[in-house]
């Protein structure tokens, strides 16, 4: 429902890859941040920029990092039930990727895996560390499958739309169910098969307003918050009687 | 009209809320049996996670009640010293039940020990009502009232009290079990229990009829009160938004019932609640025992060691 207004700079930037001479890239994001009110219902932030360089561009965005517990069900007795669990680190609440091209043709597995790009290249570490058990894979694809399915997590290729041959823009989507916090923005420059610039954004999701001060209130205060609920509902409830009594 | 619920963490349509409050809040009103028993399920197949679900609905009976115990009040149904012995059963039954809900969640059964009891208990409702309608369809007129005051062996327990406006003088072991037990399902399941106390108040303990439902729901009021604190204290799941939307359409709801009821004649609309109430029951069993889409599920960790 809230669209997109104001073109906010962005001044923080974080590349990890070497710096190529001539090889200059500018990003945007249309809003600094996803605002969560009364009325939220997703978002969509639009990211544009410019390149000087030669190549593709693909587009991270990284939400922030939570310990995950997945579990599986087990039929008990003719009931589905959840039995083992495995706990992963580390997890992104939520991911996802836009690229220019598909991810395979641009990148090589190891530049994926270095750069954490595409849902199947993410490294989670399970508890215990990595791979002690064959099936914490099984796991880790369900927590990916899962979250997609949720739209957590999603890759959209040929997303990254260019302009002419400098400019390029993608429309990032944030569900309703996007889980607060704060999250990065990288976008890529890929030419032959690897990163040439990188670059990374800090972008803020938080509740604003009314759900935000309730929700907070409930968690900081929650004894008062237990108060204020029954006290309602009695009032309420006593509101109901006089009408009641009046029909 | 989309709102988001804060302590729920989804984007519901208000209008869907509130129509369904006042639906659950005319059915209550029709028939005069509480809505936490139809609502809890509801809400869970509407996607409102259990631990939400069921910590809100008990703040919602608590408004529910509120109202309903005034009105007995008035008319001089409450057995105060009744009340506050089940009372007393009710807080150390929820106490013990919310507790019982933290270890649940952590060890990942809760969802399923909640989905469970509602099958349970939703298919011996449904098949008590449809019994109790079918015979009120045949109309049997010769059929003599159950016999009150039988001696069983419960009225040899020790520690007596005396009930003057219930006329009972009863082991006190009694009403405390049964606020107990009753405590507990509000706890654990979002309802007020009317269901399992009205019956045990009749039956078990022998309080005349005119007493039970203002007693039953001064016991509710209190209950679920502590439940709401509880759960918020523990559990910080009751969400007072998505509360008050259901308790606003179930009072709009339980006055056009009440209204309703006086004019339409309840026993056939009580085959089509049981049917309800089997349905809802039926589709919570439904998805306990058919095969998931995904056998894997996400957890959340609670307890970061």
């Amino acid at each position: 429902m809230r669209r997109l207004a104001g073109i906010v700079a962005i001044t923080a930037s974080l590349g990890w890859a070497p710096m190529v001479a001539g090889q200059e890239l500018a990003v945007d994001l249309s809003e600094e941040g996803v605002a969560i009110t009364t009325g939220f219902s997703g978002a969509n932030l639009l990211l544009f920029g410019a390149t000087q360089g030669e190549g593709d561009v693909v587009v991270v965005v990284r939400g922030p990092t939570q310990s995950q517990l997945v579990r599986r069900k087990e039929n008990v007795a003719g009931v589905w039930v959840n039995r083992k669990g495995v706990t992963f680190y580390n997890v992104p609440a939520f991911y996802t990727v836009a690229a220019s091209r598909p991810l395979d043709t641009i990148l090589t597995d190891l530049q994926r895996l270095d750069y954490q790009i595409g849902a199947d290249k993410l490294t989670l570490v399970p508890e215990g560390g990595l791979a002690p058990d064959p099936q914490a894979n099984t796991f880790r694809d369900a927590l990916v499958r899962i979250k997609m399915r949720e739209k957590l997590y999603s890759e959209t290729v040929e997303s990254v739309k260019f302009v002419g041959e400098r400019l390029f823009r993608t429309q990032i989507r944030f569900p309703a169910n996007v889980p607060v916090g704060s999250y990065a923005v990288h976008v890529f420059l890929v030419d032959d098969g690897t990163v040439t610039k990188a670059q990374t954004t800090v972008l803020e999701v938080r509740k604003v307003g009314f759900e935000a001060r309730v929700y907070d209130f409930a968690h900081r205060y929650s004894a008062v918050y237990g108060i204020l609920a029954i006290v309602l509902a009695v009032v309420a409830g006593w509101l109901g009687s006089v009408f009641f009594r009046r029909g | 009209m989309y709102l988001y619920l804060p302590i729920a963490e989804m984007s519901v349509n208000a209008l869907i809320i509130l129509g369904m409050g006042g639906a659950v809040g005319f059915l209550s009103g029709l028939f005069g049996v509480g809505g936490g028993f139809l609502m809890t399920p509801i809400l869970i197949l509407m996607g409102i996670t259990p631990p939400v679900a069921v910590a809100t609905e008990a703040n919602q009976i608590v408004a529910a009640s509120v109202s309903g115990v005034i009105a007995h009040w008035r008319r001089g149904n409450v057995d105060v010293k009744m009340g506050i012995v089940l009372v007393v059963g009710g807080v150390v039954g929820s106490a013990f039940g919310v507790w019982l809900f933290t270890i649940l969640r952590e060890i990942g059964q809760l969802d399923l020990v909640v989905r469970l009891a509602f099958v349970v208990f939703l298919g011996i409702i449904a098949a008590l009502m449809l019994i109790e309608s079918i015979r009120a369809m045949t109309r049997n007129p010769r059929r003599t009232p159950p016999k009150r005051h039988h001696h069983y062996w419960v009225h040899g327990l020790p520690f007596k009290m005396r009930f003057r406006r219930s006329r009972l003088y009863i082991s006190v072991l009694l009403p405390l079990s049964v606020g107990f037990l009753v405590g507990i399902l509000a706890a654990i399941m979002g309802v007020g229990g009317g269901f399992v106390m009205v019956p045990a108040m009749i039956y078990l303990l022998g309080m005349p009829t005119s007493v039970v439902a203002g007693t039953s729901l001064f016991q509710i009021a209190f209950v679920t009160a502590n439940v709401t604190f509880m759960q918020a204290v523990t559990n910080q799941t009751v969400d007072v938004v998505l509360a008050m939307l259901l308790v606003v359409g179930a009072v709009i709801g339980a006055q056009f019932g009440a209204r309703a009821g006086t004019r339409l004649r309840a026993v056939y609309f009580r085959g089509l609640l049981a049917l309800l109430v089997l349905a809802v029951g039926g589709k919570l069993a439904f998805d306990l025992i058919v095969t998931p889409v995904d056998f894997y599920s996400l957890g959340t960790v609670l307890r970061v060691e």
